[in-house]
């Protein structure tokens, strides 16, 4: 087994660390104090190629494997989650979605916007009452005509207020999954209206909203895949965005251990450097062992991704070992820094707060743990 | 409109460099190896002009075997094919022997513009553009931060301490660049993935039809007499506010010509 990047693999994760460094690290803080990163950053990850990895070439992507997209991620998780979280959220829960589902039309209409980063996406499941039973959710699509009529809210969607369009997951049929369908909305269709969630404690960068529908109307060549076939295109685009939340933690636990590191040795207490403490270097060494060991799992998963085996378990594994170890990196930075670490000119604080939401969407740690357990047992807890 | 980019691969100037006490040449060991950072605005440059004029850039690199992850990543850029000039024989030549064998290389390929930065972070002579056009009998063009191509000659605004000159030459030249010229692009991945594909010759110095007995550090012209760490920073000048302190920072910025 060789873990060895090949020359481009080390080349794209190059381009992407050099970016990071000089366009996304100097700013980071300022994007945060206003609580908004610049929309003209799309474009531009979008030149870079980073908005449409994975996606073929002939439908506008820039091609690449798991690999070289969880590099990716990993480096702009580095840099800023705000900034990772518009990629993972576009191209990995949008993009790929309609890569892997829609018809030729469809994916002529929106991919080649999307990967280029001239159009964004956002991800439609949650909704006021409904975060992990996302079985039961409620916004109504009724048939009228040939058409759909859409009614209802989606809360906490990332990109919400930015996106062209809106991959909705609405009710067709009865209770359950099997009455959810997918649509492709277009984000300035009639009656969608966009409100913007503030006061967030971290990922204050990036637009999330609630989307209110008030008879939307769509035609039925909106509609992803299959009637009643929605629920399944969520989850199988959950299961591939949890590889990337995990890749781009990997990037945030780096970063505070970076940083952590740097300040260690820089601080000096009773007379030498903090870095030369034992309790000091408990703490580097925890955050070093359990950075690597997420992006191991990172790794594996987008393996399996990339050879097409099943990996909805391996990618719960990693999201759930790597979302956890960024919130216990980032406290542990926090730490080495005291004081300094609790205001904004130094880096724990955004990567504490940032990280902390990791834990709960795209799948919270628990509902990662059951789905690990309904591997292991054969059971499940959620029926 | 052929160009052709020289580039070489230095010591990564993030990284703490060091000579090897045993020849006082670069040791490429102690520090990863980075495109010389003028030279990304020479590559810059070439593909602007190929924007606008068409035909092809090509990067000359001389430089030992790691040098081809510079070459690559010039490639990556969107060059369209390089020469990678590889031979023991040139370990430690010196700016005008480098200069000689870069003007050799240029035999192998068809060019109309020759473009490098205006000197290397590392050796920082600042002589090689100059040397080179010597050697080829070629109109010199050096510190340029504005390229225009006419036809057949190309004019150059040169950056001087004042202000610039106007500098124009019929083609083919050698153009010199300074970092005010433009801002390097980053690759993308297509582009990655593409340099993959594109052709790298290597040349060795028979190849290049370089006679031996002139390069390589035993015939420079030019020998490292002695060498020593940098000294530690000195203390920064600290001024005093009273009533004249924008004065005074003015007079030490001019003094030191940035303003």
């Amino acid at each position: 087994m060789d873990f060895t990047l090949t020359e481009e693999h080390e080349a794209l994760r190059a381009l992407a660390a050099e970016f990071v460094d000089r366009e996304i690290t100097p700013n980071v803080a300022g994007w945060d104090r206003v609580e908004r990163v610049p929309r003209e950053l799309v474009p531009r990850l979008g030149e870079l190629g980073f908005m449409g990895l994975t996606i073929d070439e002939a439908d506008g992507g820039s091609g690449g494997d798991h690999l070289a997209y969880s590099l990716v991620m990993e480096e702009l998780g580095r840099g800023d989650s705000s900034v990772r979280g518009l990629v993972s959220v576009s191209l990995g829960l949008v993009a790929k979605s309609v890569a892997a589902h829609g018809t030729p039309a469809q994916r002529e209409r929106w991919l080649p916007g999307l990967c280029s980063g001239a159009l964004l996406g956002c991800f439609g499941l949650t909704e006021p009452d409904t975060g992990s039973d996302a079985a039961s959710l409620a916004l109504r699509a009724d048939p009228d005509g040939g058409d759909y009529l859409l009614s209802g809210s989606k809360m906490f969607i990332t990109n919400g207020t930015w996106a062209d369009v809106v991959l909705l997951f609405a009710r067709t049929g009865g209770p359950g999954p099997k009455g959810i369908t997918a649509f492709l909305v277009p984000a300035d269709a009639p009656g969608l209206e966009r409100t913007e969630i503030r006061g967030k404690l971290g990922l204050r960068g990036q637009p999330t909203a609630q989307l209110f529908f008030d008879e939307v109307r769509v035609g039925a060549d909106a509609v992803l895949g299959q009637e009643g076939g929605g629920f399944s295109i969520a989850m199988s685009a959950l299961d591939k965005g949890r590889v990337s939340v995990a890749a781009g933690s990997v990037g945030a636990a780096r970063g505070a251990l970076e940083s952590a590191l740097a300040h260690a040795g820089q601080r000096t207490q009773f007379g030498r450097p903090i870095a030369g403490f034992q309790l000091v270097q408990d703490m580097l060494a925890d955050m070093a062992v359990e950075t690597d060991a997420a992006r191991l799992l990172v790794w594996r998963a987008a393996d399996l991704v990339d050879r097409g085996l099943p990996f909805a378990t391996e990618a719960s594994m990693a999201k759930l070992f790597a979302t956890e170890t960024a919130v216990r990196a980032a406290n542990n930075a926090m730490q080495v820094f005291g004081g300094y670490g609790y205001i904004d000119e130094y880096p724990p604080g955004k990567y504490l707060r940032d990280a902390r939401v990791t834990t709960l969407y795209e799948g919270t740690s628990q509902i990662q743990k059951l789905i690990i357990g309904r591997a292991l047992t054969g059971v499940s807890a959620f029926s | 409109m052929n160009i052709v980019v020289l580039v070489k691969q230095v010591p990564d100037t993030a990284t703490e460099r060091k000579l090897d006490p045993a020849d006082s040449t670069v040791d490429r060991a102690a520090s990863d190896g980075v495109i010389n950072e003028l030279d990304e605005y020479a590559i810059e440059e070439a593909l602007l002009l190929k924007e606008k004029h068409g035909g092809e850039v090509t990067i000359l690199s001389a430089g030992p075997d790691q040098a081809t992850d510079s070459i690559r990543k010039a490639l990556s850029m969107g060059a369209d094919k390089a020469v990678h000039l590889n031979d023991a024989a040139l370990h430690g030549s010196d700016a005008l022997q480098t200069a000689y064998a870069l003007a050799q290389a240029l035999g192998t390929v068809e060019y109309d513009l020759v473009i490098l930065g205006s000197e290397s972070t590392d050796a920082r002579t600042g002589v090689v553009g100059a040397a080179l056009a010597e050697y080829l009998g070629l109109p010199q063009l050096t510190l340029a931060n504005k390229v225009d191509i006419d036809g057949t000659s190309v004019r150059i605004q040169r950056q001087t301490d004042e202000g610039y000159d106007v500098v124009e030459a019929t083609l083919p030249a050698v153009v010199s660049v300074v970092e005010k010229i433009n801002e390097p692009r980053y690759p993308s991945f297509k582009l990655i993935m593409a340099a993959k594909k594109k052709p790298v010759a290597k040349l060795g110095a028979a190849d290049a039809g370089i006679d031996t007995a002139r390069v390589g550090l035993a015939n420079a012209t030019t020998e490292v007499v002695d060498f020593a760490a940098a000294p530690p920073r000195a203390a920064g000048t600290v001024v005093k506010d009273e009533g004249n302190g924008g004065v005074q920072i003015a007079d030490y910025l001019a003094a030191k010509k940035f303003l």
